[in-house]
């Protein structure tokens, strides 16, 4: 099949940027969208044009690097699947293709469609953590943990922290990024003694890092590679709020 | 230079135990004084840089990637070994060590993997403390599987996702201590050199890859923790970024490379369905717990939808070989079986190039939802990739790269040729032979870092004495004056072939040649080949741009000028051994029925390679392997 792509290029976070249109020709529907993306950079490259900046590293939907928005949706708006994931059997021959980067004030633009998405890690430094040293933990069975609590806390940790919750957002907020390492870890024995000071820390650091706040629209689930559920953000209010009426 | 693989004397079991009694400590108010650069965030590095800031060193941290979390060990699916006899179906630590040993076809060191099986139980426990979602139970406890290699149950896991959980609480741990001021983090930054100084690492160049200025870092010591080369077959698992350029620029800093041409190739991965494909995607090897592999008994049958071929011509051919290991027999033996029928026209899918993994029977036995439990994710993966529903029809899978057991030559504590360059994980040569098994790279990456680079780098502090490294110093300069030189050059050439191109016509070379089997007169062809294919890359690439900001063109060729230099050194180790053993198959070296033949009379050592400079031969150093424990069997899974 053969595409028209409109894809942001912007030299940097100073200069302005600006649609651009390229055409992908001979596209096949076995291709990964980004190795689509690949076959437009080689001819760029051989043409002594500057290829698109993306980007992108496991390419299995796995390590959370990939972040484009793909006709106005992070990922392309296919169910639990990641930019890398997404095939051109979902696309149509003679189509245009809109291709964006993360928008939102915490993400700054470093070129063309990569972002810097370091506020994520800060917030993860704030408290998304168990405080244990190397050494000295218990026998793993020690402390049986409830199957349903191991399960849901899983449901949780499988967060890959690529940002497509915030871009969503018409508040950019990153309410289901957090929501998702509090419950991963609240969830848990292990994770109990902080309960509170971490659900405190880390909104607490979402807020600094110039997020927007939650009004529960759900487009963040809706994006969501891993389908992370809303549910968690009502456990993360919870665990805020018995925090906060602590005085913590 | 003679080898010291400073394993220490005494009982196999005892001897580790004895050895951190040996190690010299450094006194808790004086760590602070030490700084410590590691390079690479996944396993091994950020259980090692976490652990060293929590002991107190000041620690500084680089990535590639634009955050600790994405390093690659988070694709690891399937699990983690531990001899922890919860299923008390007969493990220990002895049938850990023995496994490991004997898959890696008796060539790895017998003290290293003695070491790995007694810490593996620490791994798990560490890792429940962290918050890792393990598998559990209903009555809580932690609930285990099997894997390839193994007649017992002893893998933990966090559904398909077991690596992503495993580095998340490492890289957990590694924030808590970029928050208490103990680690520094350098995202986006990776290493072009290292620096030696008298003789010792202290320091190294390394380029920020959103500013691309190239910036100078000293360091009392230097800890590799950049994982494998698999990406020198431009087609593999590994993660686009992964690449041997640290491991590679220490080698030709003095740093041996060992046993190269280990390579392991992945039996269960979805099969190319392109010239345009960039990577390939691994299927764990978990799902050979409940899915049969076969092919078609008749070449005629193989175009047949699979479902109307009846039983009876259909060849579960890794049953009929391998009765009492069947579809979990170790990784090179199912890939090279799968190898042998594709080769024999019995391949199925596009091209031929497939075999079944069929789920039919477990589905019936254990119904649709527990199918969906335990591989959910991996069946999603593989309809997402392919359009197909392996539900209602068999996988298709075939061999890849997926991993590579040689690396930089490390003795038992972990240290390289050249002293203060500590090498962890899949970087290092160390523990997993000519073969690995299953579940055993997560287990490697975080004893390396969690238990014992803590103890053996404090040792080298306290014993080697060596004055405070400044970035002011030449030997800094000149690095970094010779990185800035290897950056201009690839801008300048303005050739007609892309990076990209050339790395593939190099990755299919290598494919072919050096690949799931070898033979004298390929390799030789190879070795012929690649010196012209590296002198057409520098001939004839083509990067655009400059070296200011993101130039991921730039980038790129950088990586792959390596690989133009790695693969001759992996053509020449597999030429040089002249046996199969585990991933190395030697076509001339076989057992009339295709089993590896391993020649422990000439070979049973580790081959560590020095460089001597460019254009000269590299040189061959021995060590032998020794086995004070273990007898060198013939490996049978039959």
């Amino acid at each position: 099949m053969n595409l028209t792509l409109k894809v942001w290029r912007q030299k940097d976070g100073q200069t302005p940027g600006r649609f651009e249109t390229y055409e992908a020709k001979n596209v096949l529907e076995d291709m990964s969208f980004l190795e689509m993306l690949d076959v437009v950079n080689e001819e760029l490259i051989e043409r002594g044009q500057e290829p698109i900046a993306f980007d992108s590293d496991c390419r299995e939907g796995i390590c959370g690097m990939c972040s484009l928005v793909i006709n106005g949706v992070p990922h392309g708006g296919h169910k639990g699947t990641a930019t890398c994931q997404l095939h051109m059997r979902h696309f149509k021959d003679g189509q245009t293709i809109t291709i964006e980067p993360w928008r939102a004030k915490a993400f700054p633009l470093l070129k063309d469609l990569i972002v810097n998405r370091s506020a994520f890690d800060r917030i993860i430094q704030a408290g998304g953590f168990v405080s244990v040293n190397t050494g000295g933990a218990p026998d793993g069975n020690a402390l049986p943990v409830p199957k349903e609590a191991a399960d849901r806390s899983m449901d949780a940790a499988a967060c890959i922290g690529c940002g497509a919750c915030v871009a969503a957002c018409k508040n950019a907020s990153a309410m289901l990024f957090v929501a998702a390492k509090v419950s991963h870890l609240n969830l848990l024995p292990q994770g109990h003694p902080e309960k509170d000071r971490r659900a405190l820390a880390m909104v607490r650091q979402m807020d600094q890092e110039g997020f927007g706040a939650c009004t529960v629209t759900g487009s963040c689930e809706a994006v969501c590679p891993k389908e992370i559920s809303l549910s968690f953000i009502a456990k993360l209010n919870r665990d805020y709020g018995l925090a906060a009426l602590k005085g913590k | 230079m003679a080898l010291d693989s400073q394993i220490p004397s005494g009982p196999l079991a005892q001897k580790w135990d004895k050895h951190r009694f040996d190690l010299k400590l450094v006194n808790p108010a004086n760590k602070r004084k030490f700084e410590v650069l590691v390079v690479g965030s996944g396993l091994a590095g950020a259980s090692a840089a976490a652990s060293l800031a929590e002991l107190g060193y000041q620690v500084k941290c680089f990535c590639f990637q634009d955050s600790p979390r994405r390093a690659h060990s988070i694709a690891a699916q399937g699990g983690i070994n531990a001899a922890k006899n919860y299923q008390n179906d007969g493990d220990s630590i002895y049938r850990l060590f023995y496994d490991t040993i004997k898959g890696g076809d008796f060539r790895a060191r017998e003290a290293n993997v003695y070491r790995l099986a007694q810490l593996s139980g620490n791994i798990i426990d560490q890792c429940v403390a962290q918050g890792v979602p393990f598998a559990r139970e209903y009555g809580g406890l932690l609930a285990n599987r099997s894997f390839g290699g193994a007649q017992v149950s002893r893998t933990f896991y966090a559904r398909g996702q077991t690596g992503q959980q495993l580095l998340l609480g490492a890289y957990q741990a590694l924030c808590r201590q970029v928050s208490l001021g103990g680690v520094q983090m350098f995202p986006r930054t990776e290493m072009l050199d290292l620096v030696v100084i008298n003789g010792h690492a202290k320091g190294l160049i390394a380029r920020d890859l959103v500013s691309g200025q190239i910036t100078a870092h000293a360091g009392d010591a230097v800890v590799l923790a950049t994982g494998g080369y698999g990406n020198v077959f431009f087609l593999s698992t590994n993660a686009k970024g992964s690449n041997a350029t640290a491991i590679w620029r220490a080698y030709k800093r003095g740093a041996f490379l060992a046993n190269p041409c280990y390579t392991q190739i992945h039996p269960t991965c979805i099969p190319v369905s392109g010239e345009h494909q960039s990577k390939l995607t691994l299927m764990s090897e978990s799902l050979r717990n409940d899915g049969r592999v076969w092919v078609p008994k008749r070449k005629e049958d193989c175009a047949k939808p699979p479902g109307s071929i009846p039983e009876s011509d259909r060849d579960y051919y890794l049953e009929r070989k391998y009765p009492s290991f069947g579809n979990l027999a170790p990784r090179d033996i199912s890939s090279r079986a799968a190898k042998e029928v594709c080769d024999e026209g019995r391949g199925v899918g596009p091209g031929g190039m497939g075999v079944y993994l069929d789920f039919a029977d477990a589905i019936k036995r254990l119904g649709i939802n527990v199918i969906r439990e335990r591989y959910g994710n991996l069946f999603d993966m593989y309809e997402k990739i392919t359009g197909e529903n392996a539900y209602e029809v068999p996988m298709r899978i075939y061999p890849a790269v997926h991993y590579t057991m040689g690396g930089t030559w490390v003795d038992y504590n972990l240290m390289s040729t050249i002293p203060g360059l500590f090498v962890l994980g899949e970087a290092n040569f160390s523990d997993h032979g000519a073969n690995r098994l299953g579940a055993s790279a997560l287990m490697q990456g975080l004893a390396d870092g969690y238990f014992i680079i803590p103890y053996t780098i404090g040792h080298y502090f306290v014993t080697s004495k060596q004055p405070k490294p400044s970035t002011s110093q030449p030997e800094f300069k000149q690095a970094q004056q010779q990185v800035e030189a290897q950056l201009n050059r690839l801008l300048s050439i303005r050739g007609k072939r892309t990076a990209l191109s050339l790395h593939r016509e190099l990755g299919k070379l290598l494919w072919e040649k050096c690949g799931m089997a070898r033979n004298e007169a390929g390799l030789k062809q190879a070795l012929a080949r690649i010196p012209e294919l590296r002198e057409e890359f520098w001939k004839n690439l083509t990067v655009t741009g400059d070296s200011a900001g993101i130039n991921q063109a730039l980038e790129y060729a950088n990586r792959v000028a390596d690989y133009m230099e790695f693969a001759e050194l992996m053509c020449l180790d597999a030429l040089h051994r002249r046996e199969s053993c585990g991933g190395h198959f030697r076509e001339e070296f076989q057992t009339p029925d295709h089993e590896a033949q391993r020649d422990d009379e000439h070979f049973a050592y580790v081959a560590a390679w020095e460089y001597k400079g460019p254009g000269q031969a590299p040189v061959l150093h021995k060590e032998p392997l020794v086995y004070e424990e273990v007898h060198m069997s013939t490996r049978s899974y039959k």
